[in-house]
C-alpha cells in the first residue's frame, strides 16, 4: 500500500524516518531543520511507538545521546542546522571511529544565502572529513526513501551516516509517496565493548577498521540508485555534474540531450565523474553550498580538464553579472556565484541560456526588515540598556543569537556583537579581561542553556567585572516557540554556578518597571564582579498561542 | 469606495493548453500568505496537479517582508524556485510588497494585490507612487482587501477576499475548486468560520469578474 502526501522537505525525512523503524530523534531547533523534529512529536505513529523527540539542550547532547540509543541497538536520528555540526563535532568525528549498533542518521541542514544564519558553511566537509557515507536529497521523494537506506547502510557499515538538507528543501512542499512503516530494532545491546573505549590502544584499532572501511563506503556511492548519469552517449562539448537539488535547477532550463551526472550520494563516485569527463570536453559543476564536488573532481581529472563552476569561469568577463559581490559589485570569479545559494536563474545564466527578468526592479521599495514583535519583553530590555548606554557611552553590550539579535537594527542599536551560540558571555569575559569596563551581554534563556552556562562558570571563577541580562522568555522564540531546556531553573542555575545572591536579580520587563530596572542595572554595572539580571516574561508568539488555545478548550 | 482597481486585469482564460502557473506569493510576516498557499495546494491536490511550494519561514519576529513561490502544472515540476520573468502572478496581501517582485513577473503575468499600504518602516515610500507604479504595469488589479473584509463583517479573512480575486488567473483550478477547498481547509473551525470565508471568497471573486 502507498499513498501520497504533501510534505515539505523537513517532514518528509521525518515521516522516512519513523517509517524505517526510528526509536528517537534527538535536536536542538535551528533554521532550516526545526520542522524534522516537530513532525515526529506530533505524529500519530510515533505517540503510539512512544519514540523519544523531546529537545535536547544542545547539539553534542543531542548527538551523544543518539549514539547511546544506537549503542543500545535502536535506531536514532540526529537533527540540526549547519552551525551545530560545530557544536557536536567532538562525538560525531568520534562516533566515526567507535561505530554505530543500531543505525544512526545525522541530518545537517545548510543555508545558502544565510536567510537565517551566520554563515554558509557546508555540512559535506564534515562528511569527508568523518571518512562516513553521506547523502544529499535533491526533492522530497528522495529525502522519503533515502532515510530508509540511510538506515540499512549505516547498520551494514556499523557507521554513522551524514544527511545534507539545504533550506530549499527543508522548506519546500511537494507530493511525497509513502509506504508503510517497518517495526522499530529490539532492544539490542551492542556486545563488542571495547570499540567503545577509545582509549588510544582501542582508537588506533577503531581508526583502522574506519580506514579499511573505505572501499566499502566508496562502492556504495559508486553503486548507489540515487547517482546516475544521463546521455552519455557520443561525444560532447559540455558536460554537467549535478548535485542535491542542483540537479532540478539543471533539469529545470537544460536543453534536451546534455550528459548529466546527477550526485546524491558521496563518497564522489570517482568512475561515473571518469565516464563523464571520457565523452565530454568541459565539465560544469552545480552544487547547492561551497565547492565542495568542483575541488574534487579537479583533483580526479587534473589540471588539463576544464572544470568550471563557482571556482573557475567567465573570471574578468566584464558581461557577466551573476557572479558580482552583492554590495561592492566586485566579481567573484565562475560561472556561478560564489557566495548564496542557486537559483533557477544563475544555473541558466552558466548554461549560457538567455533568460532573466522582463521587468526591471521597481522605485518605490524599500527594504523591510523583520522586528521585535509589539510587546515582546526584549524591547523593553533594550529600552533599559540603551538608556543605560546614552548615560555611560564606554559602555558595551555583547549579544547573542536569537530574537534579539535584532537589537544590532534600528530603532535599538543596542547590541555590539552575535557570534556564536553562547558567546555573549564569553566575549564578554576576554573583553573585560583586556580591560574593558562596564560590558554588559544579553543571552537569551535557551541559548544561555544551549552554551552559555559555561562561560559563565569561567567568569564566576575569574571574577569578571561584567553585566550578565539572560532575557528570559520561557522559550526557544526564533525558531517558533520550542520547549527551552532550563525553564524554571535559570535562578536555580546561577546560583549552582557560584553567582553571588546578591548580585543576581529577577525582574519582570515591562515598561512600567523600566525605572526599577534601570537603577538595578546602574547599580550591577559598577560591581566589579560578574552579576546576573534575568528579565522574565513570556514570547508574546508562545503567549498568543496559549491564550487561543485556552479559549478553544473553553468553547469546546 | 473600494473600487479602487486598476483597470487593465486580461479577460480571465479557461484552462485549455495551459500548462503551468508560477504564482509569487508575498506579503508582510504575519498577514497570512500561508495559508492563501494552503488553500490553493489544497486544491491543485484535488484537481490532480503536480505541485510545489518552496516558503521561507525561520524567523518568528512580525514585520519582515515574506514570500512563498507556487507552482502549479500539469506536468512534473522540477525547480522549488521561480525564475526571474517566469512568475504567471503576483499575489500580494500589501502593494509595496508586490512591487518587491517586478523582477520575477513574466512579460503578460498579473499582479493581484491589496491597496493598503502596511507601513512599519520610517522611509516607506509614497503611497501614491507605489499605487501608480501598480496601476502602470500591463495587467493588475488591486483592492483594498482589508476595507472590504472588515466592512462585511470579516476582519480575519481578508487574504480570502485576495485569493477570491486571484481565482479567475488561476487558470489550471476553477474558481469552484479553489471555493470548496476554502470550505475543506477551515471545516475543522466551524460552520461559522467556514460561511465568513466562503463569504470572503465571494467578495473577492466578484470584484474580479464584474468588471
Ligand atoms: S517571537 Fe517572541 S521573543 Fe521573538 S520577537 Fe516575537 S515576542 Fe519577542
Amino acid at each position: 500500500m502507498s499513498e501520497k502526501r504533501l510534505l515539505l522537505g523537513d517532514e518528509a525525512l521525518a515521516l522516512g524516518a519513523l517509517h524505517a523503524g526510528l526509536s528517537g530523534v534527538y535536536a536542538y531547533p535551528g533554521t532550516p531543520s526545526t520542522e524534522i523534529t516537530e513532525f515526529i512529536q506530533n505524529n500519530p505513529l510515533a505517540k503510539e511507538r512512544g519514540v523519544h523527540s523531546r529537545w535536547c539542550t544542545n547539539e553534542k547532547t543531542a548527538m551523544e545521546t543518539a549514539l547511546g540509543m544506537s549503542y543500545a541497538g535502536k535506531r536514532a536520528l540526529v537533527c540540526m542546522k549547519h552551525v551545530g555540526m560545530n557544536v557536536c563535532a567532538d562525538p560525531f568525528m568520534n562516533a566515526a571511529s567507535t561505530g554505530v549498533n543500531g543505525g544512526l542518521v545525522v541530518l545537517s541542514a545548510d543555508d545558502p544565502s544565510m536567510h537565517s544564519s551566520q554563515n554558509e558553511q557546508d555540512s559535506r566537509f564534515y562528511g569527508k572529513f568523518a571518512m562516513i557515507p553521506m547523502f544529499e536529497p535533491s526533492n522530497q521523494q528522495e529525502a522519503y526513501d533515502m532515510v530508509a537506506d540511510a538506515f540499512e547502510l549505516s547498520e551494514a557499515l556499523q557507521l554513522p551516516v551524514l544527511m545534507r538538507f539545504v533550506t530549499r528543501l527543508a522548506h519546500s512542499r511537494a507530493a511525497v509517496k509513502v509506504n508503510e512503516a517497518r517495526e522499530e530494532n529490539p532492544f539490542n545491546p551492542d556486545k563488542d565493548l571495547s570499540r567503545w573505549v577509545l582509549i588510544p590502544l582501542n582508537a588506533r584499532r577503531q581508526y583502522a577498521k574506519l580506514v579499511s572501511l573505505q572501499a566499502r563506503v566508496e562502492q556504495s556511492a559508486e553503486d548507489s540508485p540515487y547517482n546516475w548519469t544521463e546521455n552519455l552517449d557520443g561525444k560532447h562539448p559540455l558536460g554537467i555534474i549535478a548535485t542535491g537539488i542542483g540537479y532540478n535547477y539543471v533539469k529545470e532550463s537544460a536543453p534536451a540531450g546534455i550528459p548529466i551526472l546527477k550526485i546524491s550520494q558521496y563518497p564522489l563516485p570517482v568512475s561515473k565523474v571518469k565516464a563523464l569527463a571520457a565523452s565530454c570536453e568541459k565539465i560544469l559543476v552545480v552544487e547547492d553550498g561551497q565547492p565542495f564536488v568542483e575541488e574534487l573532481v579537479k583533483g580526479i581529472l587534473g589540471a588539463d580538464y576544464p572544470v568550471i563552476g563557482k571556482l573557475t569561469g567567465r573570471t574578468g568577463d566584464k558581461a557577466n553579472t551573476i557572479g558580482r559581490m552583492p554590495l561592492t559589485g566586485e566579481l567573484i570569479d565562475g560561472v556561478l556565484p560564489r557566495m548564496g545559494e542557486l537559483t533557477p536563474d544563475s544555473v541558466a545564466a552558466a548554461l549560457g541560456l538567455k533568460s532573466g527578468p522582463v521587468f526591471s526592479p521597481a522605485k518605490n521599495v524599500m527594504p523591510r526588515p523583520p522586528q521585535l514583535c509589539q510587546g515582546c519583553g526584549h524591547r523593553d530590555v533594550f529600552a533599559a540598556l540603551g538608556f543605560i548606554a546614552n548615560e555611560f557611552p564606554d559602555s558595551r553590550i555583547f549579544g547573542d543569537i536569537g530574537c534579539y539579535a535584532l537589537g544590532f537594527l534600528p530603532p535599538f542599536r543596542t547590541i555590539e556583537s552575535c557570534v556564536d551560540m553562547g558567546s555573549a558571555i564569553t566575549l564578554a569575559k576576554g573583553a573585560a579581561d583586556a580591560g574593558m569596563f562596564p560590558i554588559f551581554c544579553v543571552i537569551g534563556d535557551s541559548t544561555f542553556t544551549h552554551s552559555g552556562m559555561t562561560g559563565l562558570l569561567d567568569a564566576v571563577n575569574e571574577n569578571s567585572p561584567i553585566t550578565v541580562i539572560i532575557s528570559d522568555n520561557f522559550t526557544t522564540a526564533m525558531t517558533g516557540g520550542q520547549d527551552s531546556a532550563g525553564l524554571n531553573k535559570y535562578e536555580a542555575i546561577c546560583l549552582a554556578l557560584g553567582v553571588e545572591r546578591e548580585h543576581l536579580h529577577l525582574v519582570v520587563p515591562v515598561p512600567k518597571n523600566m525605572e526599577e530596572i534601570k537603577a538595578i542595572i546602574r547599580k550591577e554595572m559598577m560591581y566589579k564582579g560578574v552579576s546576573v539580571i534575568i528579565p522574565q516574561r513570556e514570547c508574546m508568539q508562545t503567549l498568543g498561542r496559549r491564550l487561543r488555545r485556552q479559549k478553544q478548550e473553553k468553547e469546546s | 469606495m473600494h473600487a479602487d482597481a486598476g483597470p487593465q486585469a486580461p479577460p480571465p482564460e479557461t484552462g485549455e493548453g495551459i500548462m503551468k502557473l508560477d504564482i509569487k506569493l508575498c506579503g508582510v510576516g504575519g498577514q497570512g500568505i500561508l495559508s492563501i498557499a494552503t488553500i490553493i495546494a489544497e486544491a491543485a491536490t484535488e484537481a490532480g496537479l503536480h505541485l510545489k511550494q518552496a516558503e521561507v519561514h525561520g524567523m518568528s519576529q512580525r514585520g519582515g517582508d515574506v514570500q512563498s513561490d507556487l507552482r502549479l502544472s500539469t506536468e512534473p515540476i522540477w525547480s522549488d524556485l521561480i525564475a526571474k520573468g517566469g512568475a504567471d502572478m503576483i499575489l500580494s496581501m500589501e502593494p509595496m510588497e508586490a512591487l518587491r517582485y517586478l523582477p520575477y513577473l513574466a512579460e503578460d503575468g498579473v499582479i493581484v494585490t491589496s491597496s493598503k499600504p502596511f507601513v512599519n518602516i520610517p522611509n516607506y515610500p509614497d503611497e501614491a507612487a507605489v499605487l501608480a507604479e501598480i496601476d502602470a504595469m500591463p495587467h493588475s488589479v488591486r483592492l483594498d482587501i482589508e476595507g472590504i473584509a472588515r466592512d462585511n463583517g470579516l476582519p480575519k479573512s481578508a487574504n480570502v477576499v485576495l485569493l477570491g480575486m486571484a481565482a479567475p488567473f488561476i487558470k489550471l483550478i476553477e474558481p469552484q475548486q479553489l471555493r470548496a477547498a476554502v470550505a475543506r481547509i477551515f471545516a475543522p473551525k466551524g460552520e461559522a468560520v467556514v460561511a465568513a470565508n466562503l463569504k470572503a471568497f465571494d467578495l473577492g471573486l466578484n470584484h474580479s469578474q464584474n468588471k
